[in-house]
């Protein structure tokens, strides 16, 4: 009998032939086994981004507050008084479609590991969430699971969570989206740097030791879709440990608080493989690591289950011989393992040894910058549709307002936001449940604003426009409560990018969003991509994912999303057009999803975020809250119920979703002054503040049942 | 100026923010390292929240064992205030310095929210407040359902232990109890936090009414 013929390693690692082959003629050899392994994990999507690069280079970068880009751990921005913020926003969607409490924690502490590495405190972490709908019992496992998790890494280290988004839709049933974004905030002069640098230097390795676990989480996890064999992936989740993510956190502010390390970067995706290169790369240098030298928590790991161990709570610094006791001190006052596991060379190789044995040598250059970049074919889905639907008036608006009130699109996020620790740092001056929320930057009076941001449903209806327009809503909320948005994180949640039809909604979607960005004077500072996110050949709907942050002078002039007086004005400022395609409303009410989305006006958007941050310095605004998903009616119900107090608005479109359009209210007395800062910016009075019910055109409900619908809809849909 | 030690074990996480907190209130703050059993000539301790040694085994047994905590038995010995929060009572109920367990919430999540709080009894540690007066602060728990047994509870509520109860419990404590304190009276422990409740800017400022008060102890000569 023939023996069944077994597929060549690189395939099972996922790499190409002509990658092989590409491999092969870099190192002018053949890689040994131990070296395959550590190209496939670069080479992965996840690490390599090789599907993704050309088009990402679309995202403008540069600003005057900028002073780190992509390309460190995260992005860096300049935000006054000698204060920095680092911002950026990761992916951890598979793991947590496997197993959801360790996934979204684990999500966190990786996302924290990125902020602590620049040398910043993180002061604020943010998620955004997408699972299928929650009628169904492994939904609502999935939703519960990852919110526990989210929170419980986030308490335990003492980070506060200060907002983000769930949304629900069959289209994430099979791939839950666990989006984490982190800041952190630090003295300007502190930026640390992973490049390695000075031959001679140590390579030192703290935090947990290293396991089993995690291995090849990048290429198994993070760069394929999902199929019958999903739950044997199990084992490449990682375990989150908070208690070591939090000592890692003091110990390693501490380390660079005294100018011990040259230069520092988190262990993530590959271990020390990715890590290590990227050290040794960005500066221009080489690597020596002894595996044998690296503590384990298991005795008989193989060599290339070292390098590439994704255990959690690691960090590699370069540190100067002459520091070396002083580093190992600190760590062992933090009780953390600190060990030299290798030295900086000049010869630009990455080089590993065991038990003395050279078991790999690899160009670091090759590793990092040799992954091919893919240009993706792209196909215009044929789903798309040219232009608007028709939507019949309402038959019942109240009943429509009901229904939204109390769904799991629009209901209050309260279920989630409950089981964080929102305070914590005491900085959180407004909390989450508006639009932004404000953080201020102690002992600074300014503060700075975020919000996160996405809507699939909108996106994949045009990739293009809803790039522009989720770009124009992170930002617009952050405008809400007075601040100037100063810069912009992203994560990308797409399908399979070799497949046409999400390369086009994968480029289109960069377009629009780097459009948005360049009429809103928004750089990207970083980002990551998650692609792959699909169920039997079936792509989630394109997920662009945006986290904006702004700077707010003053924190005490913050504007929160509430109405505050009876007898105030509420105006609506910019006149964008809206749509019920892709609207929650034609989801919730019609059980429809399609047409086409609205183009944003970037000009009318950036003119509406001026005047928002000059009336809040002039402390003219009582409330202002951005019309988004739910329209007109959802945006005055939220503000009414957020504020106790009713209100009375005129309005034809009720539930029409698009940009450019902030809801604010005001007292009698400074209308005028609002006016005229509007200048050529529409700006109408549209009703006034007041009373126990919520009128909204031909809609209308009592304050309280309004509230109690709002509040009543996740906890119902979740029975808990 | 009265110092007011501030321990920091690894896992603590309001332990800034308590340092702020006494800045705030115009006194001193000390941090007490876990390490060590010295409380630095400090005149009043603060216990702060947080999940520390990772809360393993149960929240603040560990803690409790460390040298810091010898200390502040024998400075809670001496009559001398004492307040934790949170974390804080966790850990000096393993200590056994306040009465009583605090275990997983009723609804078995973690909750954070604003509580409202009602006064039970005039106290030095609630200067100017008097029964059935309400205030307003926050708690961020996973593990803060206080229980003891009825007798117990019965006994300390006879001695006036019991400082503040929630107005809607949050978390299944017996009696909605929020506050206790040693029979002394020089020991007080609570779950929300009175140090994230001290700017106007943030929300409340009621938490400046516990920590006055600790403050206020601090100055008094020990009763005995």
């Amino acid at each position: 009998m023939n023996a069944v013929s077994p597929e060549p390693l690189h395939r099972t690692l996922g790499l190409t032939d002509g990658e092989l082959g590409r491999i092969q003629e870099l190192l002018g050899r053949d890689p040994n086994d131990f070296e395959l392994a550590v190209y496939s994990l670069l080479w992965s999507e996840h690490c390599g981004y090789k599907h993704s690069r050309l088009l990402l280079r679309r995202f403008p970068t540069s600003g005057e507050r900028v002073l780190q880009g992509p390309g460190e751990n995260a992005g860096v921005i300049d935000v006054g008084d000698g204060l920095a913020v680092a911002l950026k926003v990761e992916s951890h969607n598979h793991p947590s479609a496997v197993e959801p409490f360790q996934g979204a924690a684990t999500g966190v502490g990786g996302i924290l590991r990125d902020i602590f590495a620049m040398g910043a405190r993180p002061i604020a972490i943010l998620d955004s969430l997408r699972f299928g709908e929650l009628d169904d019992d492994r939904q609502r496992h999935l939703f519960s699971g990852v919110v526990a998790g989210v929170g419980s890494y986030g308490n335990c280290v003492g980070v506060a969570n200060v907002g983000g988004e769930v949304e629900f839709d069959d289209s994430y049933e099979h791939n839950t989206l666990v989006n984490a974004m982190c800041v952190g905030l630090l003295p300007a002069e502190k930026l640390t740097s992973a490049k390695a640098t000075g031959p001679g230097n140590l390579v030192v390795l703290y935090g947990s030791k290293t396991g089993r676990d995690g291995i090849g989480g990048a290429s198994v996890l993070a760069s394929q879709g999902f199929d019958e064999s999903s739950a044997d992936k199990r084992p490449s989740v990682q375990i989150g440990d908070p208690f070591t993510g939090k000592k890692l956190i003091e110990c390693t502010l501490d380390l660079l608080d005294r100018g011990l390390l040259a230069s520092l970067q988190d262990l993530g995706a590959a271990g020390l493989a990715s890590s290590l290169s990227e050290m040794a790369a960005s500066g221009g240098v080489g690597i020596d690591v002894d595996l044998s030298a690296v503590p384990l928590r298991e005795a008989d790991m193989e060599p290339f289950e070292i390098m590439i161990s994704e255990s959690q709570e690691r960090m590699a610094a370069v540190v100067e011989p002459g520091r070396l006791d002083d580093v190992l001190s600190v760590c062992a006052r933090w009780d953390l393992d600190a060990t030299v596991i290798g030295s900086v060379t000049a010869s630009g190789l990455l080089r590993a040894f065991a038990g003395g044995v050279e078991v790999g040598s690899m160009p670091v250059d090759t590793l990092v910058d040799g992954a091919p970049r893919y240009k993706v074919a792209q196909e215009r889905p044929a789903r798309l549709e040219d232009r608007p639907r028709l939507f019949a008036d309402p038959v019942d608006p109240s009943a429509a307002l009901r229904a939204m009130l109390s769904s799991t699109d629009c209901g209050s996020r309260r279920w989630v936001t409950r089981q964080y620790d929102q305070l914590v740092g005491s900085g959180t001056v407004v909390r989450p449940g508006g639009d932004a929320s404000v953080v201020r930057l102690t002992p600074s009076a300014r503060a700075i604003a975020v919000s996160l941001d996405g809507n699939g449903r909108r996106t994949s209806l045009d990739p293009r426009r809803g790039g522009m327009s989720i770009v124009c809503e992170a930002a617009r909320n952050v405008a809400c409560t007075g601040a100037r948005p100063a810069a912009m994180t992203n994560c990308l949640n797409f399908g399979n990018p070799e497949t046409g039809e999400v390369g086009y909604e994968l480029a289109e979607s960069i377009e629009g969003m780097s459009l948005a960005c360049e009429a809103l004077d928004l750089p990207v500072v970083s980002g990551n991509v998650s692609l792959y996110n699909e169920h039997f050949g079936r792509a989630i709907h394109p997920t662009p994912v945006v986290g904006v942050v702004g700077v707010l002078d003053d924190a005490s002039l913050a504007v929160r999303a509430a109405f505050r007086e009876a007898g105030d004005v509420v105006l609506l400022a910019g006149d964008g057009e809206a749509a019920l395609d892709g609207s929650a409303y034609q989801k919730v009410v019609l059980g429809e999803h399609g047409g086409r989305i609205p183009e944003p006006d970037l000009d009318s958007e950036r003119r509406l975020h001026e005047f928002l941050a000059q009336a809040a310095e002039r402390g003219l605004l009582r409330s202002a809250h951005d019309v988004a998903s739910g329209g007109i009616a959802l945006c005055v119900a939220e503000a009414a119920i957020a504020g106790a107090v009713g209100a009375a608005v005129e309005a034809d479109d009720l539930f029409g979703e698009g940009d450019g359009r902030v809801v604010i209210a005001a007292a009698q007395a400074d209308v005028a002054a609002l006016r005229e800062l509007a200048g050529d910016l529409p700006l109408r009075e549209i009703g006034t503040v007041g009373g126990s019910a919520i009128r909204v055109g031909a809609a209308e409900l009592s304050l309280a049942e309004a509230a109690a619908l709002h509040d009543a809809g996740i906890p119902n849909a979740v029975g808990a | 100026m009265t110092r007011v030690g501030v321990v920091v074990f690894p896992g603590s996480c309001d332990d800034r923010d308590a340092t702020r907190a006494v800045e705030a209130m115009g006194a001193e703050p000390v941090a007490l390292w876990h390490g060590d059993a010295d409380l630095r000539g400090t005149d009043a301790v603060l216990v702060p929240g947080g999940f520390s040694y990772g809360d393993y085994l149960r929240p603040g047994a560990l803690a409790s064992l460390s040298p810091v905590m010898t200390a502040v038995r024998t400075h809670a010995d001496a009559g001398r205030p004492v307040l934790g929060v949170c974390n804080g009572f966790q850990v000096l109920t393993e200590t056994r310095l306040v009465p009583g367990v605090l275990r997983t919430n009723a609804s078995m999540q973690f909750r954070f929210e604003d509580a409202n709080l009602v006064v039970e009894r005039e106290s030095p540690w609630l200067p100017g407040r008097t029964a059935g007066d309400v205030l307003s602060i926050p708690i961020k728990h996973h593990d803060g359902c206080w229980f003891a047994e009825p007798e117990a509870v019965a006994e300390l509520e006879a001695r006036g232990q019991v400082l503040l109860r929630y107005r809607e419990n949050p978390n299944g404590s017996v009696g909605s109890i929020a506050c206790v304190t040693n029979e002394r009276g020089n020991v007080a422990a609570l779950m929300p936090h009175p140090e994230h409740a001290v700017d106007p800017l943030l929300g409340s400022t009621d938490g400046r009414v516990l920590l006055q008060g600790m403050l206020d102890l601090a100055r008094q000569p020990v009763a005995v």
